[in-house]
């Protein structure tokens, strides 16, 4: 498929072509190619296994194509590019990722030194570091669980520190994989809010999800994932009111139920139960 | 099966008894690092001294510990290192806990056979085993035991009263290599993803056990827990791994607080260091050595 983009006269935050990507003998992506412009907010929208998440790891420069190009703000990433340390930092400057699981994202023992981690790698200085994590407490309310171990946190409250401690380094590419996953309503709102405060920021958002609920509020513009490749692209009303795609894609799928009144009838039901999250 | 042994009763109580102390003893063991940590960060007066400088006086006395050559030299060590413990918050019930009764059993596996096999002049006999015990058997015995508690206690005085971080910063500073101590990060936090997995797979197995199984199927069941708890928890470590990348993470330790060395900190160096040197130099010096 030929790189297409939104807007084809925006500089491209990144651009694939041709991308391949394998974990062993697994393909995960097979021949992607698409071009993520500046500024705008994406939702990467697939079932689970299309390879919403290995794109993401891409785009984060966490793992290589195997075969095709993959470049980001003009420059091309490779493992052997990354090595170098002044490319590495300008990159991890200007890119964060998210993770569907906020347990492998938090890996120190206080909330406090979670959300100094980055800023630290970065080489911020003291007084900076202090007064931008007291900021980001406070916006994300979590100025209450600033001495607290991340672990002992709610699912909640966890999907909010890993949020703060990405956003805390002022990246300008978001990514994020699943990023209401296994919430409860009341947390879903505070992400999808956040996110939906990005949109006309300036900032470039990649969202990784199945939960068509959210698509609306946070993307622009949609790219649909089936079986590692891209099968469809275009703006999120587009892509929403187009059922048949998602059917075929597996984003919608025929629910069937009888009434009260006995008469029985389908619809289509929006796949966005998250893995492990009780039916 | 679960069913059949249902079925014939079993020792349902014995079974949830195991499952419930392993998980008791990872969440302890979890509990127990979280401790470790405020310990770490709370008052106390080898908390307060630079890790670097800290690092290297115990450091210091570890190794002459390892290669003093007088018994009374080595007891010196242990009182110095018990006395800097009380005086850091860190109590003898702790120390008994994490190290002595540990490294007791461990050392006294070897050293107890040294009393009756090192020949040497006779001090008593075991009774109905006519095995006589020899001075030097003794001897040989109370150095492997002393100086393995002594090292011991001062090695875990360094991790008791630092944060780990800062553990590797001063190991950073002192020259050991950026791979090593990338290596070692890693290993500690593997260490806690590790059990934070062992409880999560337990208790899914304990959610799922409706009765007791036969031993052979207990033990299958058991070493392929072990093999799922590895492969899980690697896969987890390398996540996190991947996660400390995507923050900028290159192996390096950046602390908010660069660590400075003050006036008491070189004062405190002077008086580990002086211990040692008096430990080391213990059989030379008149009239108080003991030479045997």
């Amino acid at each position: 498929m030929p790189a297409t983009a939104a807007h084809p006269h925006t500089a491209a935050a990144f651009e694939l072509v041709d991308v391949h990507y394998a974990y062993q003998d697994i393909p995960a992506l097979n021949g992607v190619s698409l071009r993520i412009p500046t500024g705008q907010c994406i939702a990467l929208l697939g079932a689970n296994g299309s390879g919403k998440s290995t794109l993401l790891r891409l785009l984060a420069a966490l793992c290589f194509p195997d075969r095709g190009r993959l470049a980001a703000f003009g420059e091309e990433l490779s493992d052997e590019r990354m090595q170098q340390e002044s490319l590495a930092y300008a990159f991890r400057r200007r890119v964060g990722l998210v993770f569907q699981n906020p347990d492998v994202q938090l890996f120190n023992p206080t909330v406090f030194d979670e959300l100094a981690f980055g800023p630290l790698q970065l080489g911020w200085t003291r007084e900076e570091i202090l007064r931008c994590v007291d900021a980001m407490l406070a916006e994300f309310s979590l100025a209450d669980l600033k001495h607290r171990s991340p672990h002992r946190l709610s699912g909640g409250e966890k999907k909010r520190v890993a949020l703060a401690c990405v956003l805390i380094t002022r990246p300008e590419v978001l990514l994020l994989d699943e990023p209401t996953a296994a919430l409860d309503p009341r947390s879903q709102g505070e992400v999808v809010r956040c996110l939906a405060g990005c949109r006309g920021s300036g900032r470039t958002v990649v969202t990784a999800t199945h939960n068509l609920d959210i698509v609306a509020e946070i993307a622009d513009y949609c790219f649909v994932l089936q079986a590692g490749r891209l099968v469809a692209q275009g703006t999120s009303t587009d892509i929403l009111g187009d059922g048949a795609l998602l059917r075929a894609t597996q984003l919608l799928h025929a629910h069937w139920h009888v009434h009260a009144d006995g008469l029985a009838h389908t619809h289509d039901h929006r796949h966005h139960v998250a893995a492990g999250e009780p039916l | 099966m679960g069913e059949q042994t249902f079925l014939r009763g079993g020792h349902p109580r014995r079974r949830g008894d195991f499952l419930e102390r392993l998980l008791r003893g990872l969440l302890d063991a979890m509990d127990h690092a979280a401790d470790a940590e405020r310990l770490a960060a709370g008052p106390g007066l080898l908390q307060r001294l630079d890790p670097r400088i800290k690092t290297l006086g115990l450091l210091a006395l570890v190794v002459t510990a390892v290669f003093v050559k007088s018994l009374v030299a080595l007891a010196l060590l242990f009182v110095c290192a018990t006395a800097l413990a009380l005086a850091s918050g860190i109590t003898l019930r702790r120390l008994a806990g994490q190290v002595w009764i540990g490294v007791l059993l461990f050392t006294g596996v070897l050293a107890v056979p040294a009393i009756v096999l090192v020949p040497g002049d006779a001090v008593a006999v075991v009774p109905l085993l006519d095995w006589t015990i020899t001075r030097q058997g003794l001897r040989g015995a109370a150095f492997l035991i002393g100086r393995a508690q002594t090292a011991a206690t001062f090695a875990l005085l360094v991790m008791l009263t630092t944060p780990w971080p800062q553990v590797l910063k001063a190991l950073r500073s002192l020259g050991v290599p950026l791979i090593l101590v990338a290596i070692l990060g890693m290993t500690h936090r593997y260490i806690f993803v590790l059990l934070e997995s062992s409880v999560q797979l337990f208790e899914a197995k304990r959610s799922r056990v409706m009765g007791p199984l036969p031993g052979p199927q207990r033990r299958r069941l058991a070493m392929a827990s072990v093999v799922v708890l590895l492969e899980r928890s690697l896969q987890l470590a390398t996540e996190v791994h991947l996660a400390m990348i995507a923050r900028g993470y290159r192996g390096e330790v950046h602390l908010l607080d660069e660590l400075r060395t003050r006036p008491r900190d070189w004062l405190a160096l002077a008086g580990l260091l002086s211990i040692a040197a008096v430990a080391i130099g213990w059989p030379w010096l008149p009239a108080i050595g003991d030479r045997g």
